[in-house]
């Protein structure tokens, strides 16, 4: 739905060179929330913006729904026609809302009605079902000022869902919010995605909002996307580093000589069999649990344990088979360097 | 000099101000809020962003700010016989006026207008609006408490300027000030006119005020005027968002 080919994005002032985003190509599938996370200054922002082209991407190509954005005509300041007739079918929601303090909630939601040139009736009629949809039919009448954070946001999101649009995008929507309202507008924004088929693209500093909405996600880093893909399958993969932030199960203990820390990873059932007391018995080892978290991430139940069993690698190689015989996704700590080897 | 000889002059005089400062006002507004804009749009990434002419109007804006009204008065001379077909009285005084309060209002309005947030302009960027529909539907309406404001000040300013124009022939409340209490010693008959003078003004400040109160639905508006009211009273908006906020 949205795919960005070699995008770069250079800022110049007063002689010095800023390479805000360097080569990124992203893929994001139809119909799925798909999250940017990284630092701030990593470029997540200026991604977002060059999706819809609020900033002019140095190289490389834009692609939404099946139209090459790039391609359209017009500065950074002023659009041509096609590229704001291609806006209007990107929504976008902002980290400070950007409501108009002169308009009524219902006159908010009613804006992007006006400019694709909706008459009155029809813009009424959708903005009264839009503000139901995100739950604020009673607030209508009320001006902005008159909300609280939450509420402006979703006032935010029914406007960016005015013109129908088959993508979201989310600029930090959640980061000047509460955590309690953060998850209540991380689950409008899932229920959009899946009653509406809408494809979200949203850019977040907080694992968390990763965790509790995305189907896929890619980490950026200066300007670089360093890691994408699925959830699922950057869980069961030993080496994400996604998956092992989604999952902080602290630094502690790596294996040894005498002793060996193993990393386990289960999805789905899994963690209905009591794998643990049964390796204890059929092996006859003593299992020490460092840590362990279980969370549902993309609507799947995911858990990860760290385990010390005692000997060398070597010595454990069977016990380990039998996990993994188990249907669970093991990785060895190494000694040297602390990373699942 | 009786009450009534006072009447008798100060009628006249008051039409004569307010015939001018509203003649003046109206083509302040109308010439100086497209100006102000313009020097917004023009800017360094602005909307329609060309320094050239962003200079040049800038230039001319400060060029007519600095020089002294009294001066302006004689410089504009031909104009004035241009547009009003004479260089006396008060519908003569009206040009020189508009012509020193435009430059004055167009940096209010530009003022006002680039404090409309950002973001806002992006967000109508975002759903493909383009610079006309930008201007109308969000930096106007953002700013009209702020140029409400800006705008009964360039008012009140031009009821000052009234009076100088008043000392070349134009009539009005100032000259009658000048002329009668400064010029003739009538002391007391001066301070009637500045008396009256204060009511106008303040009377326009608290219009001005009550409209820009009424369309500002932020609750931040800050009349000049409230030093004046008790230290204790809440602005009508803000009582209203925080009941609303229950």
């Amino acid at each position: 739905m949205i795919t960005t080919k070699g995008l770069t994005k250079v800022y110049r002032s007063q002689g010095r060179e800023v390479r805000a985003l360097d080569d990124v190509d992203l893929h994001v599938r139809q119909g799925e929330v798909f999250g940017v996370v990284g630092t701030s200054g990593a470029g997540k922002s200026t991604l977002v913006r060059c999706v819809n082209l609020l900033e002019r991407p140095t190289a490389g190509t834009v692609t939404v729904d099946g139209v090459e954005l790039t391609a359209l005509s017009g500065s950074e300041q002023r659009a041509g026609r096609e590229l704001r007739a291609a806006r209007q079918r990107i929504g976008m929601v902002f980290q400070h809302f950007n409501l108009l303090s002169s308009r009524t909630v219902q006159q908010n939601v009613e804006l992007p009605l006006e400019i694709t040139g909706l008459d009155r009736r029809e813009r009424r009629r959708k903005a009264a079902e839009l503000l139901d949809l995100v739950g604020l039919a009673d607030k209508a009448r009320s001006y902005p000022s008159q909300l609280s954070g939450g509420q402006k946001q979703r006032v935010g999101i029914a406007r960016a869902l005015a013109g129908d649009p088959k993508v979201l995008l989310s600029d930090e929507a959640t980061s000047a919010l509460d955590p309690e309202t953060t998850r209540s507008i991380l689950k409008l924004l899932r229920e959009l995605n899946q009653q509406l088929g809408l494809t979200v693209l949203l850019i977040t500093h907080e694992m968390e909002v990763i965790k509790s909405v995305c189907d896929s996600a890619a980490l950026m880093r200066g300007g670089r996307v360093v890691e994408t893909g699925q959830l699922t399958d950057l869980l069961s993969d030993g080496h994400s580093r996604i998956a092992r932030d989604l999952f902080p199960l602290g630094d502690f203990g790596t294996g040894g000589p005498d002793r060996t820390v193993l990393e386990i990873t289960f999805q789905g059932d899994a963690p209905a069999q009591p794998f643990v007391s049964q390796l204890a018995r059929t092996y006859q080892i003593d299992i020490n649990i460092l840590g362990a978290a279980v969370e549902t991430i993309a609507g799947r139940l995911v858990g990860r344990m760290r385990v010390e069993l005692p000997g060398s690698h070597t010595d454990n190689v069977v016990p380990i088979g039998y996990l993994r015989q188990q249907g669970l996704q093991v990785d060895v700590l190494d000694l040297s360097n602390g990373a699942a080897a | 000099m009786t009450w009534d000889q006072m009447q008798e002059l100060m009628w006249p005089a008051t039409w004569e101000t307010l015939g001018m400062v509203g003649i003046a006002g109206l083509a302040t507004l109308v010439i100086g809020l497209p100006i102000g804009l313009l020097l917004v749009l023009t800017d360094r990434d602005g909307l329609l962003q060309n320094l050239a002419v962003s200079r040049v109007l800038g230039a001319i804006v400060n060029v007519g700010r600095s020089i002294p009204f009294v001066i302006l008065i004689v410089a504009v001379i031909p104009l004035t016989r241009a547009i009003a077909g004479t260089t006396l009285g008060w519908q003569a005084a009206s040009v020189p006026l508009a012509v020193g309060a435009i430059p004055f209002f167009a940096r209010l309005v530009e003022t006002s207008v680039r404090e409309v947030d950002g973001g806002l302009v992006e967000a109508l960027k975002s759903m493909g609006a383009g610079t006309g529909t930008i201007v109308r539907k969000t930096l106007l309406p953002e700013a009209l408490p702020s140029l409400v404001a800006s705008a009964t000040t360039t008012v009140i300013a031009l009821i000052g300027y009234s009076a100088m124009a008043g000392t070349v022939g134009g009539g009005g409340l100032g000259d009658l000030a000048i002329r009668y209490g400064y010029q003739r010693f009538e002391t007391g008959f001066m301070w009637v006119i500045v008396a009256e003078l204060v009511v106008i003004v303040t009377v326009l400040q608290l219009l001005g005020d009550f409209a820009a109160r009424r369309l500002s639905h932020r609750g931040d508006y800050r009349s000049p005027l409230s030093f004046f009211r008790s230290a204790g009273e809440k602005p009508k908006d803000a009582e209203e968002d925080l009941l609303s906020s229950y």
